[in-house]
């Protein structure tokens, strides 16, 4: 008999969109190559001086007020050239800097040098010189140059992102349990409840109840174990490359457009950045052998102001940080132009100026590893990128 | 494109589709009525190999599977346990509500006459029959499109007279099980009334709980309504729509309902049912209904009024009642005094964002749909399966509480994670609010760290949420 309780629990099972557009575990014809490239845009922009904190620089401290970390005290900042450091959630990260599969850029960006999250992932996506040029992405059309005759390429997405989007197939991929939004999307509704006599103060209520049992759960749980919520997502990434299917993944993380309350070396970007590091780390597990073969590029649209604003964030600035990891490059060091941190060198006297250009990092990664030509990168993947040359040596 | 184009979409239809609220704002109320000129419209099976039956269709199918139950029981007492049979036999059900709710979800996803859904859904909740009780299950969506769907623009006798008879309801509120206690079959079988009906036709369809009526006009009017039931007597004709009137189970002689008599018979009843929905407290209960369902959560005593006076002057004519609602001064204040119920702000979302788009594969339709279902289900609300005859509430209060909100949230986020990249979403926004966008939502969503954020931001806002 049909009884309430057998149709809630299909219901509810078909909750989730589990979106599998073709058959990822079908049989591949010989790729060119066994090479993986793992592409991630984080969605928001991230704080380059948050992430990769340049504690060397003399007016370090003093510009970044109480978003500053040091190299001491009970949270210490993780050490890679005696300049730059890591920021200390990023724990896999520096193990993989230290074990040379790890390079950071720092004062990046794309051409792009307005203040809009729309128009900055439009460039980072596109590869255009401005928002809007394309409707296709660059990575599509390098895998077009690739001569990709098959679905090579996988989004772990609902929908392919723009930077996926264009001729070449691509598939898209989602885990059963989607990742739980992030704190500063809550936080922007409870804003828009602001005036809602019924709605704001449920919201209140339920983030209140939200936070005291994740703060139960962090206490029941051991205190180092990283917020999780994006390993599913590498991790289902990993497997799918690790297979005969798709060499070209793209990933995407929300949660880094910190306007409020971001915190240092623990706080809310903190544990943003620990959840990003956990993926990295359970994408890195589920490739097994095939690491030795990955190159992944970490990137975003804009970084953000170099001073704090008034409410313990950051806005939106220009360069940032980048980042290139995996078993197949030759990393332990970090490429930065740097001009320093007083006003005089900053972008408007605000922003990191961003002396170096993110297409340059796309197009080595994608010559040396994925074996692209330099004039397929210079005239179809990013038309109008003379300018950006590609740095040498990054991959093994 | 108007306010009043932006409020008649979301106030009185299912939010905005594309280039909705462009075609509502030249005439909006001319808009809405235009939709009631006819019958509301038929879903369509989304799995084609789970048609949607008739209630007379379903009756005979339901007595086949009561026997095919009934030899799966017998042969386990056996011994002989036919779980693969039982499974599949029960599974087929299943398919059947689902397929039927499906179909509904779909319709109003993209429906173009909204405000005639939105009618069907009042309507069908005001009779409560629900897939709570697996007894009816597999016959609620027919109860939907038989009784409800040709009727809204009919008059409220003509549906109530048709929701009595139908199986579903037969079924649901156990008036086939009653029997006239001095008819034939009542004093060979020595079994008796069974009130439920006759109860809930004046407290929840009719009068309300205190439009005037007494314990013993409950029993009258249940035994009134013996001999009403399923056609599932297999010689003769079958009937049209699955009912028939068994005289032998009929309650002999006049009977007094109210201070009237009603003569034994078929046609007695009827205009007995005919006096309920003509009543004084009938047409009170109705524009309360009515009021709080599509104007505010506490309607004011002239909001009533004027609903309540248009009811009884015309006869309980639907069409002139919802155009009274239209015609209430606060029928297009700028205020959002409601809430969307789950299955609403499920709907609205999927017409903003335009799914299933009209080129998906038909395995995507599908998941799409039961995506939905699902988080309506999760939000609270799923249709036609309320927990008891009262129906849904239809307060805001019943849809906010946090649990619910925070829910109604993270699937905002999750849904808008499908939006295709190229999306223009201040474009998006703009036409699926129109003049409704406050300014502090519309900088929101030109400040969002993403697009699909932005459109998560949208669906989250305070005039998403209400109409």
């Amino acid at each position: 008999m049909i009884t309430r309780r057998n149709m809630l629990g299909a219901m509810s099972a078909a909750g989730a969109f589990n979106v599998w557009e073709g058959s990822l575990s079908a049989a591949f014809a010989a790729v060119r190559g066994e090479q993986r490239f793992v592409f991630v845009i984080l969605r928001g922009a991230l704080d380059g001086l948050a992430a990769v904190p340049p504690y060397g620089d003399a007016d370090y401290a003093s510009v970044r007020g109480g978003l500053a970390m040091t190299k001491t005290g009970s949270n210490p900042l993780l050490d890679l050239d005696g300049f730059f450091g890591l920021n200390p959630a990023l724990i896999n990260m520096k193990a993989y800097y230290d074990a040379k599969q790890l390079s950071v850029f720092h004062n990046i960006c794309t051409p792009y040098r307005d203040r809009s999250h729309f128009d900055g992932q439009n460039v980072i996506e596109t590869g255009g010189v401005s928002p809007n040029l394309y409707h296709d992405g660059w990575l599509n059309r390098a895998l077009v140059a690739m001569g990709a005759r098959r679905v090579e390429a996988l989004a772990v997405a609902q929908t392919p992102p723009l930077v996926l989007t264009g001729k070449a197939r691509a598939t898209s991929w989602m885990p059963d349990t989607l990742p739980e939004p992030d704190d500063a999307y809550f936080g922007r509704v409870q804003a828009l409840y602001a005036g809602d006599k019924m709605l704001g103060p449920s919201l209140s209520s339920a983030l209140m109840l939200r936070a005291q049992s994740k703060a139960a759960m962090d206490d029941a749980a051991s205190k180092q174990k990283p917020k999780a919520d994006l390993v599913p997502l590498f991790a289902g990434a990993g497997r799918l490359l690790a297979g005969e299917g798709p060499r070209v993944a793209v990933l995407e993380a929300s949660g880094w457009d910190t306007h409020i309350n971001q915190g240092g070396g623990d706080g809310q970007l903190a544990r943003r950045l620990s959840a990003l590091d956990a993926g990295l780390d359970a994408m890195k597990l589920a490739l097994g052998p095939i690491w030795d073969k990955t190159a992944v590029v970490i990137a975003t649209e804009f970084g953000r102001t170099v001073k704090p604003n008034g409410s313990g964030g950051t806005d939106h600035g220009t360069g940032g940080a980048a980042f290139l990891l995996g078993g197949a490059v030759a990393g332990g060091k970090v490429h930065a132009e740097w001009a320093g941190l007083k006003p005089e060198a900053l972008k408007d006297s605000r922003d990191l100026p961003a002396r170096t250009d993110m297409r340059a990092l796309f197009k080595s990664v994608l010559a040396d590893h994925m074996g692209l030509s330099r004039a397929a990168l210079s005239t179809t993947v990013f038309p109008e990128s003379g300018g950006a040359k590609a740095f040498k040596g990054l991959i093994a | 494109m108007s306010l009043e184009g932006a409020i008649a979409v979301h106030r009185f239809g299912l939010g905005a589709r594309p280039g909705e609220i462009a075609a509502a704002s030249q005439a909006p109320k001319d808009w809405l009525l235009a939709q009631l000129e006819a019958p509301a419209e038929q879903p369509v099976a989304i799995v084609p190999a789970t048609p949607l039956m008739s209630g007379a269709a379903l009756v005979a199918d339901d007595l086949q599977f009561h026997a095919k139950e009934k030899l799966l029981n017998e042969a386990r007492k056996k011994g002989m346990p036919m779980e693969e049979e039982g499974k599949a036999l029960y599974k087929s059900r299943y398919d059947m509500v689902v397929g039927e709710m499906a179909a509904r979800f779909a319709l109003g996803f993209k429906t173009t006459r909204p405000f005639a859904e939105r009618l069907v859904w009042f309507w069908t909740n005001h009779f409560g029959v629900s897939t709570a009780n697996p007894r009816c299950s597999v016959f609620a969506g027919a109860f939907e499109r038989e009784v409800i769907r040709p009727n809204i623009n009919g008059t409220f006798e003509i549906m109530v007279q048709a929701a009595v008879r139908h199986p579903a309801m037969q079924l649901y509120l156990d008036n086939v099980d009653s029997i006239g206690p001095n008819s034939q079959a009542g004093l060979r079988a020595k079994k008796g009334l069974n009130e439920n009906l006759g109860r809930e036709l004046m407290e929840l369809f009719t009068l309300g709980v205190d439009g005037g009526y007494t314990q013993a006009d409950v029993i009258a009017m249940a035994k009134l309504l013996t001999g009403f039931g399923l056609d599932n007597n297999t010689s003769g004709p079958p009937s049209a729509d699955g009912y028939r009137f068994y005289p032998q189970r009929h309650e002999p002689g006049a009977i007094v309902l109210r201070g009237k008599s009603y003569p034994a018979g078929e046609a007695g009843t009827r205009a007995a049912i005919a006096d309920l929905a003509h009543g004084k407290a009938t047409a009170h209960h109705i524009a309360v209904k009515f009021a709080t369902a599509f104007l505010a959560d506490a309607p004011t005593p002239t909001m009533v009024k004027r609903l309540e006076d248009v009811f009884s002057k015309s006869g309980g004519d639907l069409k002139a009642l919802a155009a009274a609602a239209l015609d209430d001064p606060h029928a297009f204040a700028p205020k959002l005094d409601k809430v969307r119920s789950p299955v609403e702000f499920v709907t609205a979302t999927y017409r903003l964002l335009d799914i299933p788009k009209a080129d998906a594969k038909p395995d995507a339709v599908t998941n799409q749909i039961r995506g939905a279902m699902g988080v309506a289900r999760m939000m609270g609300e799923f249709p036609m399966a309320a927990p008891s005859p009262k129906g849904w509430p239809l307060e805001s209060e019943a849809w906010s509480g946090p649990d619910a909100v925070l829910t109604r949230i993270e699937w905002a986020r999750q849904v808008s994670q499908r939006i295709p990249p190229n999306v223009d979403v201040v474009a998006l926004a703009a036409s699926g609010l129109g003049a409704l966008m406050s300014e502090t939502t519309s900088t929101a969503i030109a400040h969002a760290s993403s697009k699909s954020e932005a459109v998560a931001l949208l669906l989250s806002s305070p005039e998403f949420q209400r109409r």
